[in-house]
Order: structure tokens, then C-alpha cells, then sequence
């Protein structure tokens, strides 16, 4: 930012080469609004074109150099100052000298590492951004574009269900089961409670989702608790020999998936948290983790109009109607 | 590999036993306070009050049982319940000293209204404790329900399920 008028000023511009193309996705910031960026994956390649406008025509600017660079960086919110980057790209554009017109420069950050998911939360932030600077001898010039970046995975090959008997002695014995321990974000979990021992007056049940935010390490390590979702599964008092089923869809809570220990810096784990209160407002609890990953999206070109059917279970969906539709289409 | 659509079919449950589906719950647990009654005379009067407790839990050795209480033996177990248990006891309905000072316009601490707001509060302070898994383990919760006296030079134990 330039407050004296005299001397040559510029703007910068950074578009990519496939904004047209390209998907973008909501994404949180800071604040709590919600914008949107381009998405990009894991080894793709940006490349794009920094426009550097000049504010005075005619007029000629000096300049120690232009670059882009390409940042991925961990933020802490309670150690502000300190960003530690751990993608960090650099591709300069021009040597020093002098500029006495508008120009454009062309970039290209080839298959970029970009190892982990962006994430914007409560005490730490994630992001990857480009940044594009002339440095100037009093003050540089630079712009940020901010992207967004999901890590995908793929069907794990091993996902056992969770099933486990807790209780309190003599008074509460359950036998609670979750379908898998690892669900994708639009994955479904179904489950079931079984009681084997009921001597106290319940009076409902709930399960929730908890997200739980880990920053800092050994001694000043911080855990932040949001509860995502309250689900009640049960309204009324059970007695034993029951079961109770849970079926909870995931799509519609806004989540990420599980983060471990991400670039030794924080974690963000998931947790299923079975809830019982009795007529006295006392709450009985058992909390247990399971693992979110994020599935891609495949693009479903043509189907038989059999294996659109056959693909259908006992909840339709916006996707299966579309196949069975579009498979009518094709053999009209 | 086609998108596939979540199977959401129940999980396979046991039927359950007819007898424990119609048969009587076993988290049974009544407890009334009523009938309070003010014995002795002039300054050395107090209010008893009958607590009744039916139940079908194996913790209370007897399934029915019927005693009489002062407010002061409330305070007694509230105490005891603090101290030898984790359990957040609830509050007892109020002492109310100021009803004991002399020259009122009423009854004092023996007004009809004021025992039945009494009876009232004291009936649930009892529902709320007895009904606690940790509190079902002090031996003074079950002295206080169900012995005949309220021996205050009792050793604090824990009950053990049978």
C-alpha cells in the first residue's frame, strides 16, 4: 500500500489457466463466513498468469524483482507470528529492473506435493496460497490467492465394525455396535444398542458427534470440544432384550476427515458419543473414536438400465434416480 | 468401480424374550413421603413425616419397607452422602430458621402450608438420591430408607450387590 501518490504504483492480478474449468468449494474462514476457492488435489499442477497492472501510464516503475510463490503453511492462533510452512515453491518472473508498461507473466508449479487437507479451525490454520510479489526498495507489492486442497482416500481394506459390551456394575449393562470404524463424509452409520441390564429409569437416549481439535504438543497440549451433532435415537424407557437401532447419515454435518498429527503441529479426531439420561436429568456416557476420510467423486458416464437397478438398496437417492433416468434415456 | 449407495438395512438383532417384554421392568423404585405428624409439645415439638419405599431392585434388602423421619435426619444423610460418596446430593428443601423465631402470625415451622412445601421437597430430594447408582452403594442411604432407627454412630461402609 503506497501512501504518497508520486512514483509508479501496480496492481497484481494472479488468474489461473483453468478458472474456467475448475471446480471451487465452499470453504470456512477465520471468521466464520463462508467463501469460495479453487479445489485442487494432491500432484496436480497449478499454473496460471500474474498480471502486474500499472496505476500511472506512461510512468516508469523500478523494481528488485517479481516472483510467485506457492505456500502451504500451518497457522496457531495462539503463536501468530510464526508460520511454519511446509510446501514452499518459488518460480520468479522477472530479474530486477524496470517496467514502463503493463505486463503479464506466465507460471507453472508443476505436480505440487500438497500432502494435506486445508483447515480452518478453532485455534490452527491450514492453507495453501499463492503469493505473487514485485520487491521494491521502500515497500513491496504482493497479492494472495488463497486455494483449497482435499486429500481423498480410497475404501479402506480393512474396516471392522465397533462392538463393545461397558455398563455400570448391577445397575446398566449395554451392548452397543457400529456398523465400521472408518466412514466417508457422505456415509451412513448404522448401528444398534442392546441393553442387557436396565436398573435405572431411562429416559432418553442420544448419540452425538464430537470433533475434537488438538493443538500443541507435551505439556501445552490444548483440546477443543465441538459438539457437531445431537441425534436422539431413543424416547422412552427400554428394558432388556432390547434393541435399538441407529442409522445417522453423515452428509448432512459439515466435517473434515480425520487428521492425525498433521505436520507434528495438530490433530482433529471424530468421536461417537452414546448418550443415556435418566428421569433425573443424570447422564450416562461412552465415547468412542471412529475415522472420517473423504471419498471422490466419480463421474457415472453411461449404465445399463440393469445395473442402475441393481445398484438402488432400500434408500433411494438423488444419484440412482439419475442413473435409472438416464439409462431409460439411452435405450429410447 | 460404480458409486455405490450405502447399505442401510438394521443390524442383526436377538428377538427379544416375551417375559422380559411384558414382564415388570427391572428398574422398579417408589418412594413416597407423606403423612407428617408433629409429636411432643410446646418447644420440644418436632414433624415426622413416613417414607415408603417399594422396589424390586436386588440392592434393598427389603422390597417394601416403611419408617418415619425428622427433617434433621435428612440433613444427617445429606451430610453423610457428601462426604463418603462422588455424588453431587442435591439440595434439601430450606431450613427455614426465621419460621422458628418467636412472635409470627402463624404456625411457624408447624403451618399446614409450610410442612406440605416441606413433604413435598423432601420427597424429591429422596427420588433424585435414592435413584443414583453411586448412592445405591452407601450403607447410610440404606440405613436411612429402611432400618427401623437412624443410628447416627454408624460406620460408613459400601454395599456390595449379593
Amino acid at each position: 500500500m503506497s501512501f504518497f501518490s508520486f512514483g509508479q504504483s501496480a496492481e497484481i492480478d494472479i488468474v489461473l489457466n483453468d478458472a474456467e474449468t475448475r471446480k471451487k468449494v465452499e470453504h470456512k474462514t477465520e471468521d466464520g463466513k463462508k467463501d469460495k476457492y479453487f479445489l485442487f488435489f494432491d500432484g496436480e499442477t497449478v499454473s496460471g498468469k500474474v498480471n502486474v497492472t500499472l496505476k500511472n501510464p506512461g510512468k516508469r516503475m523500478e523494481h528488485q524483482g517479481i516472483k510467485i510463490e506457492f505456500i502451504g503453511q500451518i497457522e496457531l492462533y495462539y503463536d501468530r507470528g510464526n508460520h511454519h510452512e511446509f510446501v514452499s515453491l518459488v518460480k520468479d518472473l522477472a530479474r530486477p529492473g524496470e517496467m514502463s508498461q503493463s505486463q503479464t507473466f506466465d507460471f507453472e508449479f508443476t505436480h505440487v506435493e500438497k500432502p494435506y487437507e486445508s483447515y480452518t479451525g478453532q485455534n490452527v490454520k491450514l492453507r495453501y496460497f499463492l503469493r505473487a510479489t514485485i520487491s521494491r526498495r521502500l515497500n513491496d507489492v504482493s497479492k494472495e490467492m488463497d486455494i483449497v486442497v482435499h486429500t481423498l482416500s480410497t475404501y479402506p481394506e480393512l474396516n471392522s465394525s465397533i462392538k463393545m459390551e461397558v455398563g455400570i456394575e448391577d445397575c446398566l449393562h449395554i451392548e452397543f455396535e457400529y456398523n465400521k470404524s472408518k466412514y466417508h463424509l457422505k456415509d451412513v452409520i448404522v448401528g444398534k444398542i442392546y441393553f442387557l441390564l436396565v436398573r435405572i429409569k431411562i429416559k432418553h437416549m442420544e448419540i452425538d458427534i464430537i470433533k475434537r481439535e488438538t493443538t500443541g504438543t507435551g505439556p501445552n497440549v490444548y483440546h477443543e470440544n465441538d459438539t457437531i451433532a445431537k441425534y436422539e435415537i431413543m424416547d422412552g424407557a427400554p428394558v432388556r432384550g432390547e434393541s435399538i437401532p441407529i442409522r445417522l447419515f453423515l452428509a448432512g454435518y459439515e466435517m473434515t476427515p480425520t487428521m492425525r498429527d498433521i505436520n507434528k503441529k495438530f490433530s482433529v479426531r471424530y468421536y461417537l458419543n452414546l448418550v443415556l439420561i435418566d428421569e433425573e436429568e443424570r447422564r450416562y456416557f461412552k465415547q468412542q473414536e471412529i475415522t472420517l476420510w473423504r471419498k471422490g467423486d466419480i463421474v457415472r458416464k453411461s449404465m445399463s438400465h440393469h445395473a442402475a437397478i441393481a445398484s438402488q438398496r432400500f434408500e433411494g437417492s438423488a444419484s440412482a434416480e439419475k442413473a435409472l433416468a438416464q439409462a431409460k434415456e439411452d435405450s429410447n | 468401480m460404480a458409486d455405490t449407495i450405502a447399505d442401510t438395512r438394521r443390524l442383526f438383532t436377538r428377538p427379544q424374550n416375551l417375559s422380559d417384554a411384558y414382564g415388570p421392568p427391572s428398574n422398579f423404585l417408589e418412594i413416597e413421603v407423606s403423612s407428617p405428624e408433629t409429636v411432643g409439645v410446646g418447644r420440644n415439638r418436632f414433624t415426622t413425616y413416613e417414607i415408603r419405599l417399594k422396589t424390586n431392585l436386588p440392592i434393598f434388602k427389603l422390597k417394601e419397607s416403611r419408617v418415619r423421619r425428622r427433617y434433621s435426619d435428612f440433613e444427617w444423610l445429606r451430610g453423610e452422602l457428601e462426604r463418603e460418596s462422588k455424588v453431587v446430593v442435591p439440595q434439601l428443601p430450606g431450613k427455614a430458621l426465621f419460621r422458628q423465631l418467636p412472635f409470627r402470625g402463624d404456625d411457624g415451622i408447624f403451618d399446614d402450608s409450610f410442612i406440605e412445601e416441606r413433604r413435598t421437597g423432601l420427597e424429591q430430594f429422596l427420588n433424585k438420591v435414592a435413584g443414583h447408582p453411586l448412592a445405591q452403594n452407601e450403607r447410610c442411604l440404606h440405613m436411612f430408607l429402611q432400618d427401623e432407627i437412624v443410628d447416627k454412630s454408624y460406620t460408613p461402609s459400601k454395599i456390595r450387590q449379593a
